[in-house]
């Protein structure tokens, strides 16, 4: 095996040019003659536009173009798309229209009114504020509650009662009658709290046509080029796919908010040919907060029925989820196939029911953020099964592995149509257990108290669906586009290797992960292999980074184009070694006649490929450059467990987490030091969500956390060290045995840091907090039980 | 209004440049000298990702405006290495991958060098505290500061 090959932790290829300052990211890059644009917003929730007059801003010092909805309106173009149909009980969703520039009614504080292009960005905003919008304020509703009630101001007139979906999943009736039989019933209400991705590179983009040769560029902040070439090219602003190149180069964290297609991509596009000058535009952080797709915001009931022994009957789950104003790209997915298909955890619980209703607010769309849906999913179950747990006065632990999916019962098949490939989660749980020195808890306990603090351990045994996904399988579901990946293999005359992947780099080391594949699939060294990612004019197709898809997918395509060039390279080799190719073996770069020691290396078969002088050329094509299209069999399944341990100050009610260990199963693991931080990043994604972050409306829907002054970012100094591990069991249905490791610890954690705060705060007579378990939140709660 | 023509010193060499009254210090590192390593990720002095020293002293080149830097000495993350020997800070961040997308590096890199010329022997409370000015989505700041503290280790056994 080569020393860089998989399983090794390679530092990072990208690393240099990042720690250099070298980095290019969208907003770094100029393009020649360009112009600045800035977009004027709605400051209202909700509002009628009577009219629009940029006459006075026109006027102004270097402003180039300003063009409104009602341009944008006239010119008959499209609104930005929602990429999958959830189908109701009563029928498809509502879906209503997306315009990237409004003419008529702004539905939510940001939405975008018009765009002002000048010749410096000072002057694009200086014009913006001349921009007079005679807006007719309407009320507005901004929370779940509010925009369920009767009478509710409608953010769409096709979706009365603002309901988007009302969909079901399981036999309601089924379950109810074993609820009726449990011995033991859990009941528990609560918010999964609304979150703000908060990617540290805001959005940017960079729009340019040609006149010449009649193609447009659009630069972007993006984890999938081809999505949104696809999306703005077909379905809004009608541009064909060869004429139209999205290039995502270094690209500042997404978490998801970059996989959408956002209004600003497809106005700058469209004003770059009226303007025949690129235009720049790049978020200021305040716009990011009103623009960026949010994440989460679920409110849920949710009962688990038990028997004697403490097995799992039935689970009901009833939840309400925030769309925000209009649908944005994959948000109705999200509380649906990536939430109620995972209420089954890591459990054989039998019966499981789970509606959700989606509802349209005057706030900002909601959408994908880091697990999307799943790590709501483990909130529900996890929070259950340990309050559970703690009314039958059982062991959480214990409770848990009464009613673990055993390691021998793979596939298996839960209540809520998925098929669980492989796992071993009593493995995960006991290896979690013994980082935290669960056994040693009450002895810390004791002395905590003594120290007049109140501590807590919770655990979390998630599941997740990833590898997204079987592209029949989410076409069924509702999806409009395949989600399978591309990966070429390009073999130089030399040697060398490029690969051109539509999977995204945005963080994830790709560009180290993928050359270690290939370095030990080839025997090339890693130095000679060059990833290519992020430009649709280079890699042949892509639907992109998320969902923890890039590696169980897009690295499964890669598996396939080397495969094809294996086989290739060995017709070659038998060629030149006069051999038959059933006879030729590969390893270390070297391919070999069985039995003998004749050999010819990697290179030599390059080279001869590319020069054909004693080459095969009746039956076989010169070069050696392959491409695989990669469509998964099934999803993949990362699982484990994290446990949190909490020391709470009654005085205060901060929370401080004490330790945090965690066991993974990601399958086969490619470079530990990536997934490592890939963890690491995700539990403090968790930890914000369970005690710092929470995105607050006001009840008129102003943003009231629309800084960082204002919306709390975990930071070095809230959190600890973690003790992260990993357990393996190889995914069975794709060629590197691979889960995906991205969004894990964002899924795990909430519930481990909510059981364990719960868990401190029970023996105060406190029983129900909601994330974030601010220092507020938490006093109050000790003060008023 | 005509611009403003000023002299500083940046990353060791004599500089001039016009800017405007308005432009901040990171306008004109980004905008008006090409030197885009050091990266805006809020323009109110709440992320870190444009820190910069300027007379060795930490600052958020998005609050400065460039006429302060008129007769003093800027630092930023493109001056860090030795043309190609990299500071140890570079080298053990590149060792432990403590970083994802980048994005928040350069900052932090400022950041942590800063720290280690004021506290060469700093705790793992007082490293988190230090660089609780600068956010980082990505790492969860584990590897960042392990990173650090190693790397004021081998700096102190060096010295």
């Amino acid at each position: 095996m080569p020393k860089d090959g998989i399983g090794a932790s390679v530092k990072r290829k990208e690393d240099y040019r990042f720690i250099t300052g070298q980095g290019a990211y969208t907003d770094d890059i100029d393009r020649p003659g360009q112009s600045y644009a800035v977009f004027v917003r709605s400051p209202h929730a909700h509002a009628r536009i009577a009219s629009v007059n940029t006459a006075a801003a026109t006027a102004m010092p270097g402003v180039v173009k300003i063009l409104t909805g009602a341009d944008y309106a006239a010119d008959g173009l499209g609104g930005l798309p929602c990429g999958w149909q959830v189908t109701g009980k009563d029928g498809p969703m509502v879906e209503p229209a997306h315009p990237p520039l409004v003419a008529d009614c702004v539905r939510h504080v940001g939405d975008q009114v018009a765009v002002v292009i000048a010749n410096s960005a000072a002057e694009a905003r200086d014009a913006a504020e001349a921009v007079v919008v005679d807006y007719q304020p309407l009320p507005a509703t901004a929370s779940i509650e509010t925009a369920m009630a009767a009478g509710a101001p409608q953010v769409h007139d096709e979706a009365p009662g603002n309901l988007c979906y009302d969909w079901e999943i399981g036999d309601k009736a089924d379950v109810d009658a074993v609820f009726a039989g449990a011995h033991h019933v859990t009941r528990i209400e609560l918010v999964n709290n609304r979150l703000v991705p908060n990617a540290i590179e805001p959005r940017a983009a960079i729009a340019e046509y040609d006149r010449a040769t009649r193609e447009y560029t659009l630069y972007t902040t993006s984890q999938n080029p081809h999505v949104i070439r696809l999306l703005m090219g077909a379905f809004v602003l009608q541009l064909p796919e060869h004429r139209l190149r999205v290039v995502a180069p270094d690209v500042g964290g997404g978490f998801g908010s970059k996989i959408f297609h956002y209004a600003e991509e497809a106005v700058l596009t469209w004003a770059a040919a009226k303007v025949a000058r690129p235009i720049k535009w790049t978020a200021e952080r305040s716009e990011s907060f009103v623009t960026d797709a949010h994440g989460r915001d679920h409110v849920t009931i949710a009962e688990l029925a038990l028997d004697v022994d403490g097995k799992f009957l039935g689970l009901k789950v009833d939840t309400k989820a925030n769309m925000g104003a209009y649908l944005s790209t994959f948000a109705p997915c999200v509380p649906t196939y990536l939430y109620a298909t995972l209420l089954a955890g890591q459990y054989t619980t039998p019966k499981i029911w789970c509606g959700v209703q989606a509802v349209f607010t005057h706030t900002v769309p909601v959408d994908a953020y880091r697990g999307a849906g799943r790590p709501e999913a483990t909130f529900v179950i996890e929070r259950i099964v340990e309050t559970a747990a703690r009314e039958m006065g059982l062991d959480p632990a214990e409770l848990r592995r009464r009613n673990f999916v055993p390691s021998d019962a793979f596939p298996y098949q839960t209540p809520v149509a998925l098929v669980y490939d492989s796992g071993d989660y009593e493995g995960t749980l006991a290896a979690a257990l013994a980082a935290a020195d669960y056994d040693g808890f009450a002895a810390r306990q004791a002395e905590a108290e003594a120290r007049g603090k109140l501590r807590g351990i919770g655990l979390s045994a998630y599941i997740e669906a990833c590898g997204i996904a079987p592209s029949a399988v989410a076409g069924s579901l509702g999806a409009r586009a395949g989600l399978y990946e591309c990966g070429e293999v390009r073999v130089h005359p030399t040697g060398s290797v490029t690969f051109f992947t539509g999977a995204h780099s945005h963080g994830q080391g790709h560009e180290t992960t993928f050359a270690q594949i290939i370095a030990e699939r080839l025997g090339v060294d890693i130095d000679a292999v060059e990833v290519v990612h992020g430009d649709t004019a280079k890699i042949p197709f892509g639907m992109g980074t998320y969902g923890s898809r890039s590696l169980a997918v897009g690295g499964s395509a890669l598996s396939r184009a080397l495969d094809k060039i294996e086989t290739k390279a060995k017709r070659i080799a038998a060629h030149l070694m006069e051999a038959s190719e059933t006879d030729i073996e590969f390893s270390d770069g070297q391919f070999t006649v069985a039995g003998t020691d004749k050999s010819v290396g990697f290179g030599d078969v390059a080279l001869t490929a590319y020069v054909p002088h004693n080459y095969p050329i009746e039956e076989l094509e010169p070069g050696l450059d392959e491409t695989a299209f990669y469509d998964p069999a099934n999803f993949t399944f990362p699982a484990g467990c994290h446990v949190c341990e909490v020391e709470v100050d009654p005085e205060t009610g901060r929370v401080e987490i004490v330790n945090f260990a965690a066991s993974d199963d990601f399958g086969n693991v490619i470079n530990p030091m990536i997934v490592e931080g890939q963890v690491h990043g995700g539990i403090v994604q968790g930890v914000g969500q369970a005690l710092l972050e929470g995105c607050v409306y006001g009840e008129d829907g102003q943003l009231a956390t629309g800084s960082y002054m204002d919306y709390t970012m975990p930071r070095a100094d809230d959190v600890p060290s973690f003790a992260v591990s990993t357990r393996t069991t190889p995914c069975p249905h794709n060629p590197l045995g691979v889960k995906g490791c991205g969004e894990a610890g964002a899924i795990a954690a909430p519930a481990a840091v909510m059981n364990a705060v719960h868990h401190a705060l029970g023996s105060r007579g406190v029983s129900r907090i909601d994330m974030p378990a601010t220092p507020v939140r938490v006093w109050r709660a000790l003060n008023a039980a | 209004m005509a611009k403003h023509h000023i002299s500083t010193t940046i990353n060791g060499e004599p500089v001039e440049f016009l800017c405007n009254t308005e432009q901040t210090m990171l306008d004109v590192l980004r905008d008006e000298l090409h030197l885009t390593g050091t990266k805006e990720g809020c323009a109110t002095g709440d992320c870190g990702a444009c820190s910069i020293t300027v007379d060795g002293r930490l600052v958020c080149a998005c609050l400065m405006l460039g006429v302060e830097a008129e007769g003093h000495a800027v630092e930023t993350i493109e001056g860090m290495a030795d043309g190609d020997k990299l500071h140890p800070l570079q080298q053990k961040f590149l060792e432990y991958a403590a970083l994802q997308c980048g994005i928040c590096t350069p900052g932090f890199l400022i950041a942590s060098k800063a720290l280690l010329e004021h506290n060469p022997d700093p705790t793992e409370e007082e490293a988190r505290y230090w660089l609780a000015g600068n956010l980082c989505r990505c790492t969860g700041y584990d590897k960042i500061i392990r990173a650090v503290l190693d790397t004021a280790a081998d700096m102190r056994g060096a010295s």
